[in-house]
């Protein structure tokens, strides 16, 4: 065997190839998926590679300079560099979207595990709270929150979170409810397992595989939903550097045909979406093929 | 049919506590919330004991708790109380705005169901051949295009470029509403008293907005469609007509298509809180005077009555809806009952 690291590259691309004659499309749309994301992340990450400008620098061009030259995508009317607002203002909804989809998912899962585990009236009191918030439309909650939390980073990440929590414990109730019957179960009970042991040991490793897709999909929301109320006003407050927010600054020169501040950073929150969304389908296809079949 | 009919009156009263719930976190939520109606709408000069005695006399001095006993015991006797701010019924305030948001997101559903069942249905039909694949990306794009940015790319290009289309308002600068206003749904009011010159003015400023959201949705329509009908198509019947010798465009859009529907239904009833969002932003994108432009706004001015009432009209519309697939779904298919 040869360990030289171009025979390991190449082996590493064959079986990457080779991945995607046995997945087909969805390992194509994982991919894809991975590397948009993970290409917002490293501009976020190393935001001075990508710029040389401030994104708060009100004297870096002319004012309303069209995309060109100097200025990849132009000035908006602060003389602000739009380019380098866009790779400073993935750090704000990546932080928010990725926060946000974990906070909720920590209390969603932890609900949904205990809710289904214990049954009884608890069980029924939370599934009637978390229905009733499933079905209804998550933004005008946020929207809710948004505005009692007041403008902040992590006010907004709490805003956004608070939505997710029911589609978590749906799903990890009903996982837990169905694993509860399971004869492993009854087996461990039976050696004497502990509740607690077979919550932890047991249920919890069977039911964490299922929510990593879902938890993709909704940090794809999650950042659709905090450039919405952002672009609404809420959530932040203007000193921070964010899409929503340029989006919503640059709605006002609409009319006057100053088309690059309403479009690029609508084409970042989409493309950072897509790339979630792509990974989780593709995450969904391959870890378990009728999922999404539905 | 007494079974249905005991299936339609549990349903109905287990929305009950669906609302209650919203409507009390909304309730606690907002008296959290920083900032009073009274503060915002006398403005931060007014001397202390003015904004004092104004609480007091709109009872927010009084415990939480009784607050909330006697809103509920209001909106028990379906009234829904006058706002904090301005001079009005909370009923009045809703009943204006209402119609103008159902007119947007009707338009917006039958444009999402004619392009997301029609492009999933053909979908299913190329399945794995380059139409299969170009519908399901696009299905994939438009879903995670916010609305609210597609709204302004579509402004920027018929209302700006080309300037073909208005960007704002229901109506243009020459058309009055007040000249035709009678239920506020303005296609209907426009066609009751045959003015046709402004029908078209009505149609002409609703397309972008409807388009906008019709368009949004419709990639989960077409995921909805595409699966459903791939199902249909593999069952025995469909086999046996094919084997007929139908004609294989009827067997698929007349025969699974009419199938695969039902599964459709239900989804609707999920899919109205996506589109009740989706109408707040396109509504805020095209200054639609809409109940999203309305709960914005009042938030702002802490108008706790009123965010209240918009609150409780979208839960009830939901929750609506929900009840009227489920009992649609359970008179088609005998099997569904509590």
């Amino acid at each position: 065997m040869n360990y030289s690291p171009a025979s390991a590259l190449a082996r590493g691309f064959s079986s990457f190839t080779k991945m995607g004659k046995k997945y087909g499309v969805e390992w194509w749309i994982l991919v894809a998926g991975a590397v948009i994301v993970l290409g917002i992340v490293f501009m976020a990450a190393f935001p001075d590679i990508f710029t040389t400008f401030n994104p708060y620098d009100q004297a870096a061009g002319p004012q309303l300079a069209p995309p060109g030259g100097e200025h990849l995508m132009g000035t908006d009317n602060l003389r602000r560099d739009v380019w380098a607002r866009i790779v400073f203002g993935s750090q704000t909804i990546l932080r928010v979207s990725v926060l946000a989809a974990i906070i909720s998912s920590l209390i969603g899962i932890s609900m949904g595990l205990l809710s289904g585990f214990s049954g009884g009236i608890l069980d029924r009191i939370l599934s009637l709270i978390m229905d009733s918030v499933y079905v209804f439309p998550g933004l005008i909650l946020a929207i809710a929150f948004a505005a009692m939390f007041g403008p902040g980073v992590i006010n907004i990440t709490l805003a956004v979170s608070v939505i997710y929590i029911p589609t978590y414990f749906r799903l990890v109730r009903g996982q837990t409810l169905s694993i509860k019957q399971e004869l492993y179960i009854e087996a461990a009970r039976a050696i004497g397992a502990s509740s607690s042991t077979i919550l932890r040991e047991y249920i919890f490793p069977n039911v964490i595989a299922t929510t990593v897709v879902v938890f993709t999909l909704n940090v794809a929301d999650a950042i659709m939903i905090e450039a919405a109320l952002t672009y609404l006003g809420l959530g932040l407050p203007p000193s921070v550097v964010d899409w929503g927010m340029d989006l919503a600054m640059g709605k006002k020169f609409l009319p006057s045909g100053q088309w690059w501040l309403i479009t690029f950073p609508g084409i970042m929150i989409s493309l950072l979406a897509l790339g979630f969304t792509m990974l989780g389908e593709g995450l969904a296809e391959i870890l378990n093929p009728r999922l999404l079949e539905r | 049919m007494r079974h249905l009919a005991k299936y339609i009156i549990t349903r109905t009263l287990l929305t009950i506590p669906m609302v209650l719930i919203l409507l009390s976190i909304v309730f606690l939520v907002l008296r959290i919330m920083p900032g009073d109606p009274v503060s915002s709408m006398l403005g931060g000069h007014a001397p202390e004991k003015v904004i004092e005695q104004k609480k007091e006399e709109l009872g927010l001095n009084e415990p939480m708790a009784v607050q909330y006993v006697s809103y509920l015991w209001q909106v028990a006797h379906l009234d829904l109380g006058e706002s904090m701010v301005f001079k009005q019924r909370v009923t009045t305030a809703i009943a204006d705005k209402l119609p103008a948001t159902i007119e947007l997101t009707a338009c917006g559903m039958i444009i999402t169901l004619i392009l997301g069942v029609f492009l999933g249905a053909y979908a299913a039909d190329r399945r794995r051949q380059v139409q299969d694949s170009m519908i399901r990306l696009y299905g994939i794009v438009i879903y995670c295009i916010p609305v609210y940015w597609l709204g302004l790319m579509l402004q920027l290009i018929f209302g700006i470029w080309l300037d073909v289309m208005p960007i704002a308002g229901r109506t243009g600068p020459r058309v009055f509403a007040s000249t035709f206003e009678q239920t506020g749904f303005y296609l209907i009011d426009t066609l009751l008293i045959r003015d046709f010159a402004a029908l078209k003015d009505v149609m002409i400023h609703l397309t972008l907005p409807a388009f906008t959201l019709g368009l949004t949705l419709s990639g989960i329509f077409i995921r909805l469609t595409r699966a459903n009908m791939l199902d249909v198509l593999k069952a025995d019947y469909i086999i046996a007509a094919e084997a007929r010798g139908i004609r294989h465009s009827r067997i698929v859009y007349r025969h699974a298509l009419k199938n695969a529907f039902i599964p459709i239904l239900t989804m609707m009833g999920l899919q109205v809180a996506l589109l009740m969002a989706g109408a707040i932003l396109t509504e805020t994108t095209f200054s639609w005077p809409g109940m999203g432009r309305l709960l914005l706004e009042r938030i702002y001015l802490r108008d706790y009555p009123t965010i209240q009432g918009v609150i409780i009209v979208f839960a009830l519309i939901v929750a609506g809806v929900s009840l009227v697939v489920d009992i649609i779904y359970a008179m088609i298919d005998p099997r569904i009952r509590y």
